[in-house]
């Protein structure tokens, strides 16, 4: 692999760039590996990745049946934020941001993390409540938060209206650290340093079926041939309920349509993440001035890919209130991505009642946040058989009744 | 959009005039149902890729409860139904059956 750096891009400079390499191989699946890795998005290439780096296992394949970061990867709104009410919850999810940190460092691939902090408006007194519950709580777990007024929120945000008629905003919980990062550069600087430690990534790859011997599993048939392996993990977001009937069992999960949009690219006026929760939208702006707004979920089960349109009249609606300078910009985009909503909206990471298959999955609106520490959590459960940070978030929860309830935290929008 | 047909007043409209109510035929086990059994009453779904059963109400009409056909990667509806059976009618299913030969939902085909 050639390492990435000024020295790098100064030295290829006098071959007119034309010497760069693939940053990761597109290699044929082999009849065996010891573990196999479904969903090469960026859950299942940051699990692959800790699996070599924490654990040395790299007898390893990642099946994708699209191509890599082809699915919620590229289609979220790359925020990045760990302000969340409940303990696990919290400490998963800060793993993460932290990890985030130091990434571009860790895989030689700058994934512009941008540190540039989130504002979680409170536009109602039940709101107000909420989040100084969880600045509380973050304090506890230290998470850094902090409440705050809303003359500080217009200090942070001038082009925000804090007193509308409608939506007044109140106050907000403000993380500084929190921020975005380049969706499509963590699945790649990902992808480019699994592949480095000689993992196979096989992209237009589609497992059709999984192969079990006495209750324990020992390959899958894919669109490629068979592939034996001892370990499963299915990391694929949207489609674990048809993975999950592959193997056998039932998941406590539906997949529904979220959608996102882009604005035409306007001049810096907005350089914090807003999030807005009582009325259903959220808001940054990228690198290139486009103005990056997601939404609300359809309520219907869904696996096409798009939405419905007036969610996204909705959302706008509820913006265009809050940021009334937004109102004349022509949205230049808009898509929808399958995310797998479980019913306390907390993610499972667990065995599964198939002997070595393990489950990544329910990450439902918020789970680009979460990649490293799921990443990271997933490859030592996998690898060990538990996990401090997963333990929690096992599939046992819910005949136990164990719930871990960021419905309620979170508000709806995550 | 989805356009849906309410069987009891008879009105074709916009899926924003419905509320969409989750899974249909949803059956609880008891009493002395088992953790597991009581477990997937209330969460495990069939979330299927494909032919799916589920209910909806006239919430901005009738009000009423009602079943519907649909198609979760098409979005296609195959067929609206009363709430008052505990399984799919014929007359749905052939429905579907025209449209997803070899079609299964649960123990239903």
């Amino acid at each position: 692999m050639t390492r990435y750096s000024a020295f790098a891009v100064a030295r290829e400079a006098l071959s007119y760039h034309t010497g760069w390499g693939r940053a990761w191989r597109a290699p044929e699946p082999k009849k065996r590996y010891d573990v196999i890795i479904v969903g090469a998005g960026g859950h299942g290439l940051a699990t692959a990745y800790y699996l070599g780096r924490n654990f040395g296992i790299t007898n390893v394949a990642i099946l994708e049946k699209g191509w890599l970061g082809g699915g919620n990867t590229g289609r979220n709104t790359t925020i990045i934020r760990s302000n969340y009410l409940q303990d696990s919850s919290s400490a998963i999810f800060e793993k993460a941001r932290s990890l985030y940190e130091g990434l571009s460092q860790d895989l030689n691939y700058n994934v512009m993390f941008s540190p540039r902090g989130c504002l979680m408006l409170a536009q109602t007194q039940h709101e107000v409540r909420g989040y100084q519950r969880t600045a509380h709580a973050n304090a506890l777990q230290g998470v850094e938060t902090e409440w705050i007024g809303p003359e500080r929120v217009k200090e942070l945000v001038p082009i925000i209206n804090i007193d509308g008629p409608r939506y007044p905003v109140l106050g907000a919980l403000w993380q500084a650290r929190a921020g975005t990062a380049r969706h499509d550069a963590v699945a790649w600087g990902y992808a480019r340093a699994c592949s480095d430690m000689g993992m196979d990534i096989i992209q237009n790859c589609e497992v059709t079926g999984i192969r079990r011997d006495g209750g324990k599993v020992v390959g899958v048939s894919t669109t490629r041939g068979e592939i034996d392996c001892d370990k499963l993990g299915l990391v694929v977001a949207g489609h674990s309920g048809v993975l999950a009937r592959m193997a056998g069992f039932r998941l406590p999960i539906e997949s529904v349509a979220l959608q996102a949009l882009v604005s035409e690219p306007v001049k810096p006026c907005i350089d914090v993440v807003v999030m807005a929760n009582t009325v259903h939208g959220y808001m940054s702006q990228s690198d290139k001035g486009e103005l990056v707004i997601g939404g609300g979920t359809d309520a219907f089960n869904n696996y096409s890919q798009r939405g419905s349109f007036h969610h996204i009249e909705h959302t706008m609606a509820a913006l265009i209130e809050t940021f009334p300078i937004i109102s004349r910009l022509k949205m230049l985009r808009q898509w929808g991505g399958i995310v797998d909503m479980t019913g306390d909206r907390s993610p499972i990471l667990s065995k599964t009642p198939v002997e070595n298959i393990f489950i990544n999955c329910g990450w439902g609106t918020g789970g680009f946040k979460a990649i490293p520490g799921s990443g990271w959590a997933f490859a030592e459960l996998m690898a060990k058989g538990q996990s401090p940070l997963a333990e929690e978030f096992s599939l046992d929860r819910f005949t136990e009744g164990r719930f871990i309830d960021e419905s309620v935290a979170a508000g709806v929008a995550h | 959009m989805l356009i849906l047909h309410c069987p009891y007043c008879g009105v074709s409209a916009e899926e924003t005039e419905f509320a969409p109510g989750g899974e249909a035929h949803i059956k609880r086990f008891g009493p002395g149902a088992s953790d597991e059994e009581f477990r997937d009453y209330l969460f495990a779904r069939e979330n299927p890729k494909g032919v799916h059963f589920e209910r909806w109400r006239h919430a901005y009409g009738c009000g009423k409860w009602f079943h519907a056909a649909r198609c979760t990667v098409t979005l296609e509806v195959f067929g609206t139904y009363p709430a008052q059976t505990t399984e799919p009618p014929q007359a749905i299913r052939d429905a579907i059956s025209a449209k997803r030969p070899g079609w299964s939902w649960r123990e239903f085909e």
